[in-house]
């Protein structure tokens, strides 16, 4: 269970850049919970992502994922609990390493804090075990992309499709408590988007992963999952989920996003027509 | 062969496989870790002074040794400077350096250069093991030959394992290295002092190699060692770890039987630092050199073809 409390962040506090992109965030998802987040650029999407992945640590507010307080803990440490997807897909692999190498960085994080020093020391100068290999084959052999093939082969050389399918499996080859997805397909062509899409929908229900999804589609954000989020100026506007969320319909929603997105539209006409005044 | 004879050709293998080690080092650093460490100089200097106080101690192997840990140290601070302290990694190479600077002088006991006289390095021990002539003649080649390889073979063991992936990573990923729960200033740490106990190594060497520790002698170090880098990767390409490595080998080899050459073509000494910069450049450019060639080959293939076909084209007109 992810449940945040009155999370929230400031940029450049106290000049003139300052920005208010989280205020006062609180967002509870049960077990299991798949939720899309919509709202126009600025909203403060990624900025909360950033928050529960520990790019930064938050002004005021906490972060507690299944019972554990993660609101000052580093970026590296939560990833041990958190898997991410960005929208540039060659962010999450690294270029000039083999599939396997990528894999078995990635699979690092099935070793638990409780192994003890020496263990994880014996397991920091051994190899990839060719046990190992056999669950990166199975793996790779589902996503469908003939990669079970080209272990060897630098990341470097597979598309955009396939590197975003390969991050999809490291990020969750060790089952994460909470899954991250910055419209992790939008960069992808239409095709390969549902095929990625598909393969999220897929193992996130095997896995029964705890998801947010960010999307700029209105379709997906009411068809995905089982929650819809609007946000808009560092703030949740909207939480739908059951029947309120069965009984919106696309238009429902742009209507409501457009709402939004006008009134911080009338807010810069506003600061525009005022500047021209002076 | 007159030109190149065998004493200069052994003496080039064997100071380039002492710089193979420096080459290395700034593989680990450059190449795979992405990071600028210009504490190079310093750190071999610091390998050096440490290598020849021990040896005139009396202690050449554990002068090695020494000198790997006093290198791994230099390159403990380098990393602790960039990553709990926020100082880019090119100041931090900088800052190192001249710290190192008088800390080589304190190792010297402040004096600028010692000589070893009378005890043994671990070439004269490794010579005393048999009086033939042959072996009079190899042993010191021999003994690097060994030791770079032995230091090949660890560090592409090494580099295969979870910590060598990760740290590989490190430099190839960040983002990706932050979500598999590395702690990236864990990784360029250890990468920093493995790369720089091999600089240590290599100071220890030259100090036994030479019977000498000199405070200047690591001026310069990093260009040549940057030099062999390129021209390692040039020649052999970006392709599998071990071939890497070995193509860092190859080019230190390669960098001193360059400068063999210029020193029988009669370049004065004073020109060597002006050769090498002029090495160090050619060898960076001549992947790029050789796309410009490839271009314009084909640029005035596909003229030519063009020109042929218009004159048949008219022809049957």
């Amino acid at each position: 269970m992810l449940k945040i409390t009155e999370i929230s962040k400031t940029f450049n506090p106290g000049t003139i850049n300052e920005k208010r992109a989280l205020c006062k965030v609180s967002l509870t998802m049960q077990d299991g919970d798949f939720a899309t987040i919509v709202g126009s650029n600025g909203a403060g999407k990624s900025t909360l992502f950033n928050a529960i992945a520990g790019t930064f640590v938050t002004d005021e507010g906490s972060i507690i994922l299944d019972g554990k307080d993660i609101t000052f803990e580093k970026e590296h440490r939560r990833s041990r609990m958190i898997g991410r997807l960005f929208q540039d897909p060659l962010m999450g692999t690294a270029p000039h390493m083999s599939i396997e190498e990528n894999l078995s960085v990635a699979y690092l994080r099935a070793s638990t804090e409780k192994s003890s020093l020496f263990g994880k020391i014996a397991q920091d100068f051994t190899g990839i075990t060719a046990k190992e290999r056999k669950v990166f084959r199975e793996k790779l052999a589902l996503l469908d992309m003939g990669l079970e093939d080209r272990m060897e082969n630098p990341v470097g050389l597979l598309s955009g499709g396939q590197r975003q399918a390969l991050t999809l499996l490291m990020a969750t080859i060790v089952t994460p408590r909470l899954l991250l997805l910055d419209e992790h397909t939008a960069a992808l062509d239409p095709a390969t988007a549902d095929k990625v899409l598909d393969l999220t929908k897929k193992v996130v229900q095997e896995k029964n992963i705890t998801c947010l999804m960010i999307t700029h589609n209105m379709k997906q954000a009411l068809e995905l999952g089982n929650r819809t989020l609007m946000m808009d100026s560092g703030r949740i506007v909207l939480d739908m989920q059951g029947e309120e969320r069965k009984h919106t319909s696309v238009e429902d929603l742009l209507n409501l996003f457009a709402k939004n997105a006008g009134a911080a539209l009338d807010n810069d006409r506003i600061l525009l027509s005022s500047e021209r005044a002076v | 062969m007159g030109f190149l004879t065998p004493e200069i050709i052994q003496t080039a293998l064997e100071v380039g496989l002492i710089y193979a080690l420096i080459a290395l080092s700034l593989f680990i650093s450059f190449s795979i870790l992405n990071i600028c460490d210009l504490s190079t100089d310093g750190c071999y200097t610091l390998g050096c002074a440490v290598g020849a106080v021990c040896t005139i101690a009396g202690h050449p192997v554990l002068g090695i040794f020494a000198a790997m840990l006093a290198g791994a140290c230099s390159g403990f601070v380098t990393a602790f400077l960039q990553t709990v302290l926020g100082v880019p990694s090119i100041l931090a190479g900088i800052i190192v350096n001249t710290g190192l600077y008088t800390i080589n002088l304190m190792v010297m006991g402040f004096s600028s250069n010692l000589s070893i006289f009378g005890t043994d390095t671990v070439f004269s021990l490794m010579g005393a093991l048999s009086s033939s002539p042959f072996w009079t003649a190899w042993n010191r080649l021999l003994l690097l030959l060994l030791i770079v390889a032995v230091i090949c073979v660890l560090l592409h063991l090494f580099l295969r394992t979870r910590l060598g992936l990760s740290i590989r990573a490190t430099g190839d990923s960040l983002p990706m290295v932050r979500a598999s729960s590395i702690n990236p200033a864990f990784t360029i740490t250890v990468g920093l002092c493995i790369s720089n106990s091999l600089t240590g190594l290599a100071g220890s060497l030259i100090a036994q190699y030479n019977k000498m520790s000199d405070i200047n002698l690591g001026t310069g170090m990093v260009t040549i060692a940057l030099a062999s880098l390129i021209i390692g990767e040039t020649l052999f390409g970006r392709g599998k770890m071990f071939v890497r490595i070995i193509g860092v080998v190859a080019g230190a080899v390669l960098y001193r039987f360059i400068m063999a050459v210029a020193l029988r073509l009669n370049v004065p000494t004073e020109a060597f630092k002006l050769v090498s910069a002029i090495i160090v450049a050619a060898a960076i450019a001549a992947p790029a050199a050789k796309n410009m060639i490839r271009f314009r080959m084909k640029v005035s293939a596909a003229r030519k073809r063009r020109r042929a076909e218009e004159k048949g084209g008219s022809g049957s007109c």
